[in-house]
C-alpha cells in the first residue's frame, strides 16, 4: 500500500511539521517515506503545503500531482487540491475554517472542527494533530505508538511536556464522528 | 546496520561532508540550500573545523581556493545565481588543480529567476561556466541517500584527481526529507598531497599553487596535462543507472529529481502495455555515452525529460548520434514535469510507430 498525502493550509497552522511527524512515525513503523515541503516565500498567513509519501516499497516519486489523502486547513487549499484526489480517496477538512464540503461524489470527506476543538483544549496548535488522528483512524497509515515516539524524537525537549495533550488531540481526531 | 535518520537533502550533504573529513566551509546564504550552511555552522566547530560566512559568493570561492591549496578538505555551497558568481573562482581552481567540493542546489533562472527547482544549470556545470578549457566532475544524486553517498564520493574524487567536483541537486532534493542510512565508517581515500602549500620550513623547495603560465608553450603543455587527466576521468569515473532497459521500446533519459518522476511513469506505462526503461546519468560530466552503446540496439526511441529548455538533450543527441529519434519534454521556471504529461508523450510515440 502506498499513501500519497497532501496537507495544505495557511503558514503557521503546523502544516509542514504535521507532515514531518507523520513521515517520522511511518519511518519508525519500518515504512519507506518522503516528505516534501512547499518552500516558496511563505510565512505566517501565506499558503503552505507538504507532500508525504508512505509506502512498503521504495518511494519512486516524492513530487505529487495526485493524492489518495488530502488534509486541508483552509478554503483555498480545498479549492486547489480537491481535483487532485484520486477516486476512492479521502479528504479531511478543518470545518471550523473551511466553509464548504467537497463537491465530488467519488471520494469521501470527513469534516472536523479541529481548530475549534483545539481552542477549547487551550491551544489551537493542536488542530493539525486532531486532523492527523482521523487519518490514522481511517487509513492506518501509521501506528499510534510510532506517532507517540515520533513526537518525542521530533519535538525539542522544551516542548515534551505538551506531548500528553498532543496524544489526547490525536485520540479526539480518531474518535470524532460528525453530527 | 548504520544509523537511520529522517533528514533534509541539504542536511544530508552537510553531514556527509563532515563524515568525509571536510573541516572548512565557506559560503553565503541563498534559498534553497541555506540549510547546508546552518548545519555546517552548528557542527563544524565541534570537529575543530572552520565555518565562515563570507561577505559574498566571490569571496567564498576564493577562500575555498586558499583552503584547498593546503590539501585540506573544503566545501562551499550555493544555488544558481550564487554559483554564477563563483565561476571565475572555479576556472582558477581548475587551472591550479585545487581539489574542492562545490554544491549547487539549482533554482530556476535566468537572472535572479525564482527559488523553485530547476535543472537549467547543466550547461554551466558541464560545459564550463568559467573561461578556459576545463572540466569538473558533476555528480547528480536523485535521493537523499544518494546525496549523502555521492557527497562522500565527491571528496574522494576531488582528492584523487585534484579537481573540483560539483554536487548538482535541485530545490526539491535539497528541501525534501527522506530516510538516510549512514555507514558506520566512510570509505575515505586520501592520497598524499606533496603539492600542497603547508610551509616548507626550509626543508624542501617551495610549492606554488597557481594558474598563471605566461609562456604559451608551457601553458599549452599544462593544458595537455589537464586534458589527459580529464580523459582518464572519462574512462574511469563515468556512472549511470539502467532500469528496465533489457527489452524496452522507449528509454527515458533523466537525472536527479526528474529521474524519480520518470521511474514512477515506467510503472504506470507498464499498466497500459507500454515497455519503457530509464537511463539515469549519475555523472553529468563525464556524460555516460557508454550507457547508450549498451542499450541502443535494444530500443526504438529515447525521451529526454528535464527541468530545462533542453540542455542535457544535446549530450543525449550526441550520444545517440542520429541512430534513433530523441524526443523531449521539459518544464522551466520552477515547474516540475508531471507524470501524466510524460505518459501522454509515450502514448503519442507508440501511436506513431504503431
Amino acid at each position: 500500500m502506498t499513501y500519497e498525502i497532501i496537507m495544505a493550509g495557511f503558514g503557521g497552522q503546523g502544516i509542514l511539521s504535521a507532515g514531518m511527524l507523520l513521515a517520522h512515525a511511518a519511518m519508525l513503523d519500518g515504512k519507506q517515506v518522503s516528505w516534501l515541503p512547499s518552500y516558496g516565500p511563505e510565512m505566517r498567513g501565506g499558503t503552505a503545503n507538504s507532500s508525504v509519501v508512505i509506502s512498503d516499497e521504495p518511494v519512486d516519486c516524492p513530487v505529487l500531482n495526485s493524492a489518495n489523502v488530502l488534509i486541508v486547513m483552509n478554503r483555498p487549499s480545498l479549492d486547489k487540491f480537491e481535483s487532485w484526489v484520486v477516486k476512492d480517496g479521502i479528504v479531511i477538512i478543518d470545518s471550523s475554517i473551511v466553509n464548504r464540503d467537497i463537491t465530488r461524489t467519488d471520494i469521501a470527506s470527513f469534516l472536523i472542527p479541529a481548530t475549534k476543538i483545539a481552542s477549547e483544549m487551550g491551544n489551537t496548535a493542536f488542530a493539525n494533530i486532531i486532523l492527523l488522528g482521523k487519518l490514522v483512524k481511517e487509513k492506518n497509515a501509521v501506528t499510534v505508538e510510532s506517532f507517540r515516539k515520533s513526537l518525542y524524537e521530533v519535538l525539542p525537549k522544551r516542548k515534551h511536556h505538551m506531548i500528553p495533550l498532543e496524544m489526547e488531540a490525536l485520540e479526539i481526531g480518531m474518535n470524532y464522528t460528525s453530527a | 546496520m548504520g544509523q537511520r535518520m529522517l533528514m533534509k537533502g541539504n542536511e544530508a550533504i552537510a553531514e556527509a561532508a563532515i563524515r568525509a573529513g571536510c573541516i572548512h566551509y565557506f559560503g553565503y546564504p541563498i534559498t534553497p540550500q541555506t540549510e547546508i550552511a546552518h548545519y555546517m555552522a552548528k557542527k563544524l566547530p565541534k570537529v575543530n573545523g572552520v565555518f565562515l560566512q563570507a561577505e559574498s559568493e566571490v569571496a567564498a570561492i576564493n577562500m575555498v581556493y586558499g583552503a584547498g591549496s593546503t590539501g585540506t578538505r573544503v566545501m562551499t555551497s550555493s544555488s544558481s545565481p550564487g554559483i554564477s558568481l563563483k565561476q571565475e573562482g572555479l576556472s582558477y581552481l581548475a587551472g591550479a588543480q585545487v581539489p574542492a567540493v562545490v554544491v549547487n542546489i539549482v533554482r530556476a533562472g535566468p537572472g535572479l529567476g525564482g527559488i523553485q527547482p530547476s535543472q537549467s544549470d547543466y550547461f554551466q556545470s558541464c560545459k564550463g561556466g568559467g573561461h578556459g578549457d576545463y572540466r569538473q566532475i558533476v555528480l547528480a544524486p536523485s535521493s537523499v541517500q544518494e546525496l549523502y553517498e555521492l557527497t562522500v564520493e565527491a571528496f574522494n574524487l576531488s582528492d584523487k584527481y585534484r579537481i573540483v567536483t560539483i554536487i548538482q541537486g535541485d530545490g526539491i532534493l535539497g528541501q525534501m526529507m527522506e530516510v538516510v542510512e549512514f555507514r558506520d565508517t566512510e570509505p575515505i581515500e586520501r592520497p598524499e598531497t606533496p603539492w600542497a602549500v603547508t610551509g616548507h620550513e626550509n626543508k624542501r623547495a617551495q610549492n606554488v599553487i597557481t594558474s598563471i603560465h605566461l609562456n604559451p608553450a608551457v601553458l599549452e603543455q599544462w593544458n595537455r596535462n589537464l586534458q589527459e587527466k580529464y580523459n582518464l576521468i572519462k574512462e574511469k569515473e563515468t556512472r549511470y543507472e539502467l532500469y528496465n532497459t533489457d527489452d524496452s521500446d522507449i528509454i527515458i533519459v533523466a537525472y536527479g529529481t526528474v529521474a524519480r518522476i520518470a521511474k514512477s511513469v515506467i510503472e504506470k506505462a507498464k499498466e497500459e502495455g507500454f515497455n519503457v526503461g530509464l537511463l539515469r546519468p549519475i555523472t553529468l560530466w563525464p556524460f555516460p555515452q557508454e550507457a547508450f552503446e549498451k542499450v541502443i540496439d535494444r530500443t526504438k526511441a529515447f525521451i529526454t525529460v528535464e527541468m530545462s529548455a533542453g540542455q542535457m538533450l544535446e549530450d543525449v543527441k550526441l550520444s545517440v548520434n542520429g541512430r534513433r529519434p530523441v524526443y523531449f519534454h521539459g518544464r522551466m521556471g520552477g515547474m516540475v514535469p508531471e507524470r501524466d504529461d510524460i505518459l501522454k508523450l509515450i502514448r503519442d510515440i507508440y501511436g506513431k510507430s504503431a
